[in-house]
């Protein structure tokens, strides 16, 4: 998986490659390994601030960026939750598309560039692979129950936070972290997860609330 | 009072995750516009899941991907939000304070003008019957009142929206999720002094177990 990385870089990446390694990456474990593209972006500018060019100046060069670090990614997504390589792609556009218009929705005090991407890309999917909707809270409603100290209005180091999730996740035992990729990239339920793996579904939940355990505490020091 | 009882972790991963199907994520939705705490939850796994994203293996792109996607930056956004694939019973204006977001909007005009069917202290409305392999059901259980005992074939999920009841695993308000599971015999009770209104979601039909349950099961799905 490692070296697949490094050997599927599509080609635009592959050669500006020299110039975004040379920022030393102060990472852990794993993430000194597998090069993210929040690392490769990092000598010239993290994807959040090619963001905060698309956002502001409606920055092409910065849109191509970001296309070429997370379009693969994205498509990537798509095909392991069923789509074939032509909707993935159809999807992939949609979903970069959809970070241009939106761009000035975009909140780095909330969340990185990837979590956004992922919830894009998720929605897109759920939308168009499944016909469904996506139930989800509206943050306007009247009805909405908040606390003076609303744990959801915390301001978090989004940045800082990923980081912690990257360490955490390579510490995890095998079996667990299998799993938690598993629950987010395939679209199946937990009880089918179960029954492929030959696992009692009590099994797989106590695997998947173990892993969260952990991360929780990883993240414990930080909010 | 911010709710008690809370979705397991396995639920909330599944959400965030988006591998629900839609009866299932309206209840956990639901929730989280009733709980703080697991909208805090929510946003740390979807954090989990942009981390997944990251370390995702690259599959490489098209060609013309990156060009046809420059050639479409000029055209006019889609209309926000998508339009969803198929359309809601109906998007409500009315703010109901009993009912937040999401559910709110698949109820049409509001709980008075749903189809309700009463049975013994006990109504109830089918809502997503799009869904044949999950029965999902508001219900309302006259205060004071028991539910007949039952057990699952597949698991149950409660969202308390008004009032509240107990089981044998504890007390339910507002905001609060129990949930069931194949072992489960229980016999609900809603408090006293206010009708109990509530979410529930079963993946399987309910099977009675009480003598007068047994008797009816033939005839009542409740």
């Amino acid at each position: 998986m490692l070296s697949a990385v490094a050997t599927e870089i599509p080609m635009p990446l592959a050669k500006s490659k020299v110039a975004l390694v040379a920022r030393p990456a102060p990472r852990v474990q794993r993430v000194m390994r597998i090069e993210t593209p929040a690392q490769k972006t990092g000598a010239e500018a993290s994807a959040e601030e090619l963001m905060s060019a698309v956002a502001e100046r409606r920055d092409r060069a910065a849109f191509v960026r970001l296309f070429e670090l997370f379009g693969p990614r994205v498509k990537a997504y798509l095909m392991r939750q069923g789509a074939d390589r032509a909707s993935a792609e159809d999807l992939v556009q949609d979903v970069m598309l959809t970070v241009w218009h939106r761009a000035v929705q975009f909140d780095r005090n909330k969340a990185t560039f990837s979590t956004w991407v992922f919830t894009i890309a998720r929605n897109r999917r759920i939308d168009s692979l499944r016909r469904a909707n996506r139930p989800e809270i509206d943050p306007e409603d009247p009805a909405l129950v908040r606390e003076p100290d609303d744990p959801a209005d915390q301001v978090v180091d989004a940045a800082e936070r990923s980081k912690h999730l990257h360490a955490a996740v390579a510490q995890l035992p095998v079996e667990q972290e299998r799993l938690l990729r598993l629950a987010y990239f395939e679209d199946k339920s937990h009880s089918v997860i179960a029954e492929e793996l030959a696992l009692p579904l009590g099994t797989v939940k106590s695997r998947l609330r173990l892993a969260m355990t952990k991360l929780r505490a990883a993240l414990e020091t930080l909010e | 009072m911010t709710p008690q009882h809370h979705p397991g972790d396995d639920l909330l991963i599944a959400y965030a995750a988006g591998s629900q199907d839609e009866p299932v994520a309206l209840v956990v939705a639901t929730h989280l516009a009733l709980c703080p705490r697991c909208r805090k939850e929510v946003e740390r796994l979807e954090a989990l899941g942009g981390v997944l994203l990251e370390e995702q293996e690259a599959e490489p792109l098209a060609e013309k991907s990156l060009e046809q996607a420059l050639a479409r930056l000029d055209e006019a956004a889609p209309d926000e939000p998508a339009q969803p694939s198929r359309q809601l019973a109906r998007r409500s204006a009315e703010v109901d304070p009993v009912v937040p977001r999401p559910l709110r909007d698949y109820l049409g005009d509001g709980l008075d003008q749903l189809d309700w069917t009463a049975f013994r202290g006990l109504e109830k409305v089918e809502l997503l019957p799009e869904f044949p392999s999950f029965r999902t059901r508001l219900m309302r259980i006259k205060s004071g009142t028991a539910m007949p005992t039952h057990t699952h074939d597949g698991s149950e999920l409660t969202l308390v929206l008004a009032g509240g009841f107990s089981d044998e695993s504890g007390h339910f308000v507002r905001g609060d999720v129990a949930e069931a599971d194949p072992s489960v015999n229980h016999q609900p009770v809603a408090d006293p002094g206010e009708d109990c209104l509530c979410l529930a979601v079963t993946d399987a039909p309910l099977r009675l177990t009480g003598p007068f349950g047994r008797l009816l099961n033939p005839f009542l799905r409740i």
